[in-house]
């Protein structure tokens, strides 16, 4: 199947169906995005540029590839990529055409060249959109195109050889009066070899795969054993992913913000800065909370930051988006990290706050036109705020992947200024092979307060269900004191949860308000419970409903309530005080808002069952409780406890993902902290490591695919 | 729950103990008042405080917190609270070995409003055991049952029969047998077995629609472990014999276990808005918030490319029914056929499935049994059934022959024939030979069948199709039988289905045909019954 091609018309060879189905949905998107673009972008088209590309092919996945709303709108083709996996993906459903390039792994599909340019051959697409990840800084992919006679919709192959590079950028920056980091890139012999130059930097030290692209990979050594450890894991990864040895070694400066600025440059020697980026919300040296501008920079830092890159594309000759990454740290100081030939994740919130539309200027200078702007046409304009909901558990190292089929899942569309860019929909599968990300989700506002308050209402209005989230984390950071005065850096996350992150921390109020809204949710299925329509042959009896004495267990406490009916309005009285709460009661909507004297808010019922249990989403974070009327609470201290089982013994893989090396066998006598085995899932190694000493007695086989606790070894 | 209600428990009866037991020493006779009152009260301990703490000791509530947590407050209405049983041998007829309403409250009340007669066996009067007197309580519940058309639902939590009236006892059992038979379609019954049911004792909840068990405390079997030991030389222990997991997972005797009494109670109330309240009555049509003309796109990919590859139909349910609620019988026997209770736009149906997921959804022993059982409750309380269908055919081999497939494949088939309710059927996938006929297919009077796009209708798979037509001859057969078969067109062509639907509207055109179906007639040739293949 991997190289065989399949051509495969919008959707499905198997059900002619699912054609008009895919019309449909392009044309419901089109219309939104048209809405968007009228609140985003101010650089509109100029008529007299004739149609650039008749065919454009995106060699891409998800949301990027979905994001193809500058070609609807300029009437470009667009043919989309897709695997025996994601046939019936979003991207490829709103794409003129799909091409089945191999099966899930991305090693087989979006990393195969060959199947890749065969594509492009049998539809004849003129041009090819890389977006980000994958081929998209990959030289050899721009030289093969070149040589087919199709344009590379990005920078030229020397501009990707250059600054993929690590060790070239870092020259040619430095020649281009660019501030940079000390280090050393190259083939690293062994591990002796890499703890001698990390001792010559100094400690502490970062080793990465040099192919890797953004913090992919990346480890941070405090001392020759992580260098040790760093380095056998690095030069695995390097070899595994990327097929080049090469590692990277520098300097790790402590305490950082990343910052980078948007570049973008024309085949005329013209390049602009489109100011920065904050992005220094990162967990495992990944992205999850960026913003425009950045609260940290002055205008002077900003134009040498600004100045610099420019320097430096121009340095390279540098043509389309691209992007150069900053470290800067408590004094302003900022050192060069990277550039990033391609467009990145996080560009929507630089279209907000300039107003320009990056894809249709990297389109616009591939087919050689001129930049339209000048520096001086730059505008900050407001505030934006982009949050990456992903598909993992945030209680995990804030972050472990997690898969699944999306059950339900409605974007907060409704909340305005909010644009959200997903390449899934209601139904989609995350699998183990791509990145887990569901969405971007970017609000704007006039000014930082604004975009942060939309941001807040947007995450409690995204419906997610099926796969674990991490909407929770999110919503704490952005409400964070530290966050909101803009203190971050990239060590903000542990420093804020050094034990890791337990979720929203309830007020006083706030349980109380959780109560009464757990509470009232109760009593509205109590009462629908009772209305029975039609005439019944046996009259119905009416209940009393006026104050039911029930008891809540939260957490470790239980708590007693009374409640009475008024319409849609409950009177709940927690711990002597009495709320109100009143809402449309709708126990079908996956959204209600519910308005507890006066204050709004809008909570999620993710599951309630008759045993009383339900559990909410209540500021962002899930909380179970159980509601049991007095009487059944005061019988269930008779109930006996379930034994539980003891998971010391037994090591559970925490996300799904594949053995990729087992360091035991049966019979081995293994100590506490050991590590059993090395799990690979969404592109990241993962040692397990023994809860406690004992014989391992069983294992799951190496290249076995494990789901999220499944034992992968029983001590 | 008001306060009024837990007057009704024992511990917190109000009755003065002392004045009764000076009234007594006094050897003056006893005012009829005070009596009603002291045997209102004795009723109300039932076995005695020591038993009661013994009894929540096992981890299991007493009868009448059972039935306190079973009903609606405040109304639950006692019958035969002075009945005693009438047994004179062995010291039985001693004032101190009579306990007034022997071992089961019985009476009537309301769940959620509606009625519903109950029996509620007491451990802690003898153990629970089945007097004569105790037999004859609950067949005047069942009696009344039966004439006013309400469920009648047993707490059963008893240690056999009471061995001390011998012959009267299986006398009882029979009572309550026969009204059990003669209960059979016309009102629903309902067991929860909360305790020991052992013996005879286990036919009542056999004959009764549905029997639900307590996880780690409830038992059901003819015979205990130390029968079995003397008489097969078998060890096992009773939760290996005849636990809920035993018998929900492995026997196929009930239908459902939960956690403890109070999940069980509460589970029992959620299931109980289901039902009819008899046969003379439609399916209950509950207000409902989930609009009936939802879109549902998840449903558009659901069914994955490969033909091999499963999915779980379960998912499909929850999408399609009201607000995602789904009561499955029997989740954990035979799992390649789901069977359950929803709601479409408030009203209650019976859903089957074949679920891919498990054993690629294939008809066997079990899944036909459980099936065809489902299917002739739902048609005996006026509940339209739902059928999705994704089924590869019968399972093969001797384990199935040799255990008689073809006759238990056959309940189903019957079932589904001979059940008048509105019947509307989704080809989801795969509808492979004999079994598609058995599906609710159009030939067996299905009123509305739907295939989606990625159904197959055919006698087989193509593989196995081409092999037998070219006897391995010719090999590109495969993609022609494919083309010709493995879709849903000659199925429609032919009219036995009535259109190919996107998925998404599984809902909206479910709904709707509901509405329709609603004042369905239809009625089978006179007979005294039917003689489905037991």
């Amino acid at each position: 199947m991997a190289a065989s091609l399949r051509q495969v018309v919008a959707g499905s060879w198997r059900q002619p169906q699912r054609y008009l189905l895919a019309l449909q949905c392009a044309t419901h998107h089109t219309r939104w995005c048209l809405i968007t673009s009228r609140t985003f972008y101010t650089a509109e088209y100029d008529p007299n540029e004739k149609v650039t590309f008749e065919k454009l092919l995106i060699a891409n996945r998800g949301e990027i590839a979905s994001d193809d709303k500058t070609c609807k709108k300029r009437a470009i083709k667009t043919v989309a990529l897709c695997t025996d996996l994601s046939a019936g993906a979003v991207h490829v459903k709103m794409a003129d055409e799909a091409v089945c390039v191999g099966p899930a792994p991305t090693s087989k599909s979006y990393l195969n060249m060959d199947a890749i340019m065969e594509a492009i051959k049998k539809t004849r697409a003129q041009a090819v959109h890389p977006g980000y990840g994958f081929l998209s800084e990959n030289k050899e992919f721009a030289r093969r195109l070149a040589s087919e006679g199709v344009t590379f919709i990005g920078p030229d192959t020397h501009a990707i050889q250059a600054m993929g590079d690590k060790i070239e950028s870092k020259l040619l920056a430095k020649n281009a009066k660019v501030n940079t980091i000390p280090g050393f890139d190259g083939v690293v012999k062994d591990a002796d070899e890499a703890v001698r130059i990390a001792r010559e930097i100094g400690y502490p030290v970062m080793i990465k795969a040099s192919a890797g692209g953004g913090g992919k990979g990346m480890r941070i050594a405090w001392n020759d054993e992580e260098t040790r450890e760093g380095f056998r894991f690095s030069s695995q990864e390097a070899a595994s992913s990327f097929g080049d040895d090469r590692l990277l070694i520098e300097k790790f400066i402590d305490n950082p913000r990343h910052i980078e600025i948007q570049v973008l440059a024309d085949k005329h020697d013209n390049a602009l800065w489109l100011n920065e980026r904050e992005c220094s919300i990162q967990r495992r040296n990944q992205k999850v909370v960026e913003e425009a501008p950045s609260t940290f920079l002055d205008p002077e830092t900003r134009r040498a930051m600004g100045e610099q890159a420019v320097a430096l594309a121009k340095a390279v000759k540098y043509s389309s988006a691209g992007t150069v990454e900053f470290l800067v740290d408590t004094k302003k100081s900022f050192y060069f990290l990277e550039m990033n030939t391609r467009l990145q994740v996080e560009h929507p919130i630089t279209e907000c706050i300039t107003g320009l539309d990056l894809v249709q200027e990297m389109i616009r200078v591939a087919k050689g036109y001129p930049l339209r702007h000048k520096q001086a046409d730059i505008p900050i304009n407001g505030w934006a705020v982009e949050c990456r909901v992903y598909a993992e558990d945030p209680y995990k190292s804030f972050g472990l992947p997690s898969i699944g089929r999306l059950s339900q899942y409605q974007e907060p569309l409704h909340v305005p200024n909010v644009r959200v860019d997903s390449g899934i929909q209601e139904g989609s599968d995350i699998s183990i092979y791509y990145d887990p990300m569901i969405s971007k989700l970017i609000t704007y506002g006039s000014d930082r307060a604004e975009a942060l308050q939309r941001m807040e209402e947007a995450l409690d209005n995204y419906v997610i269900r099926g796969v674990t989230h991490n909407i929770a984390l999110l919503r704490e950071v952005i409400i964070h004191p530290r966050f909101v005065q803009g203190d971050v850096s990239t060590k903000f996350l542990p420093d804020v949860y050094p034990d890791g992150f337990k979720g929203h921390k309830l007020t006083d109020l706030e349980k109380r308000e959780l109560l009464a809204i757990a509470t009232s949710l109760y009593m509205a299925e109590q009462l629908r419970s009772q209305q029975f329509l039609g005439s019944p042959r046996i009259s119905l009896a009416k209940l009393d409903l006026n104050n039911w004495e029930l008891s809540i267990q939260l957490g470790d406490g239980t708590y007693p309530v009374t409640v009475s009916n008024n319409g849609s309005t409950f009177s709940v009285e927690v711990d002597g005080m009495k709320l109100n709460v009143t809402s449309e009661w709708n126990l079908a909507s996956p959204l209600l808002s519910v308005t507890i004297d006066g204050t709004q808010r809008t909570i999620q019922c993710l599951s309630r069952d008759a045993a009383g249990n339900i559990s909410i989403q209540f500021l962002g974070t899930v909380y179970k409780l159980r509601i049991l009327t007095k009487l059944a609470a005061e019988l269930s201290k008779y109930m006996p406890e379930k034994a539980v089982e003891d998971t010391t013994s037994i090591l559970r893989s925490p996300m799904p993902g594949v053995v990729v090396a087992v360091s035991v066998k049966p019979a081995d006598l293994v100590s506490e902290g050991q590590e059993v085995c090395v799990i690979e899932a969404m592109k990241m190694q993962n040692s397990m490591i023994a809860a406690k000493t004992g014989k391992a007695t069983s294992k799951n086989l190496r290249g076995s695919w494990q789901h999220a606790g499944n034992p992968s070894c029983n001590l | 729950m008001s306060s009024l209600s837990l007057r009704l428990l024992p511990r917190l009866l109000p009755v003065s103990r002392t004045r009764l037991v000076r009234s007594h020493s006094a050897g003056a006779p006893v005012s009829v008042p005070a009596r009603i009152a002291e045997k209102r009260r004795a009723a109300l301990l039932g076995g005695g405080q020591a038993r009661i703490d013994s009894q929540h000791k096992r981890g299991k509530l007493t009868a009448r917190e059972r039935i306190l947590l079973l009903l609606d407050p405040d109304s639950f209405v006692e019958y035969d609270m002075f009945v005693e049983h009438r047994c004179a041998d062995f010291g039985m007829e001693s004032d101190q070995n009579k306990y007034p309403g022997d071992s089961v409250v019985t009476g009537q009340g309301r769940i959620n409003g509606r009625l519903a007669y109950v029996f509620s066996q007491d451990f802690t009067v003898f153990g629970g055991s089945l007097s004569g007197a105790h037999a004859q309580k609950i067949c005047k519940i069942m009696d009344q049952a039966v004439m006013v058309g309400a469920p009648v639902i047993g707490l059963n939590d008893s240690g056999g029969a009471r061995i001390q009236e011998g012959v009267e006892s299986l006398a009882g059992y029979a009572d309550i047998f026969l009204r059990n038979v003669l209960c059979s379609g016309v009102v629903p019954q309902i067991s929860l077995i909360m305790g020991p049911c052992a013996g005879g004792a286990v036919y009542s909840p056999a004959l009764t629609d549905f029997t639900f068990m307590v996880k780690d405390t409830s038992y059901l079997f003819i015979t205990g472990p130390d029968v079995v030991k003397s008489v097969t030389n078998e060890d096992v222990t009773q939760e290996q014999l005849g636990g809920a997991k035993t018998h929900t997972a492995v026997s196929g005797v009930a239908h459902r276990a939960f956690e403890n009494d109070i999940d069980a109670l509460l589970n029992l109330r959620e299931f109980f808005n289901y039902l009819p309240l008899s046969n003379r009555d439609p399916a209950p049509v509950r207000k409902c918030h989930d609009p009936s003309n939802r879109l549902v796109p998840e449903l558009d990919t659901v069914v994955p490319m490969e033909s091999t590859k499963a999915y779980d139909m379960v998912d499909i349910v929850h999408s399609i029914v009201d607000e995602r609620e789904f009561f499955e019988i029997m989740p954990s026997y035979a799992r390649n056929m789901i069977v359950g209770f929803a709601r479409m736009n408030g009203r209650t149906v019976g859903i089957l499935g074949n679920q891919p997921k498990v054993a690629s959804g294939c008809l066997d022993i079990n899944s036909s049994v459980k099936g065809a059982r489902f299917v002739r409750f739902c048609d005996a309380f006026n509940i339209p059934l739902i059928t999705f269908v994704d089924v590869p055919g019968f399972l093969p081999g001797t384990a199935q022959e040799y255990g008689g497939i073809i006759r238990h494949g056959a309940k189903l088939l019957f079932a589904f024939a001979e059940a008048t309710v509105p019947k509307i059927t989704i080809i989801t996938r795969k509808a492979y030979g004999g079994a598609y006929d058995v599906m609710s297919s159009k030939h067996l009077r299905g009123d509305v069948n739907y295939a989606w796009p990625t159904a197959e209708v055919a006698v087989m798979g193509a593989k196995g199709a081409v092999q037998i037509i070219f006897r391995g001859k010719e090999t590109d057969a495969e993609a022609e039988y494919v083309n010709k078969f493995a879709n849903p067109f000659p199925a429609a062509v032919r009219g036995f289905v009535d259109d190919i639907i996107e998925p998404s509207t599984t809902r909206i055109r479910i709904c709707r045909d509901l509405e329709v179906l609603a004042s369905k007639m239809q009625s089978n040739p006179w007979k005294k019954h039917a003689n489905i293949p037991l």
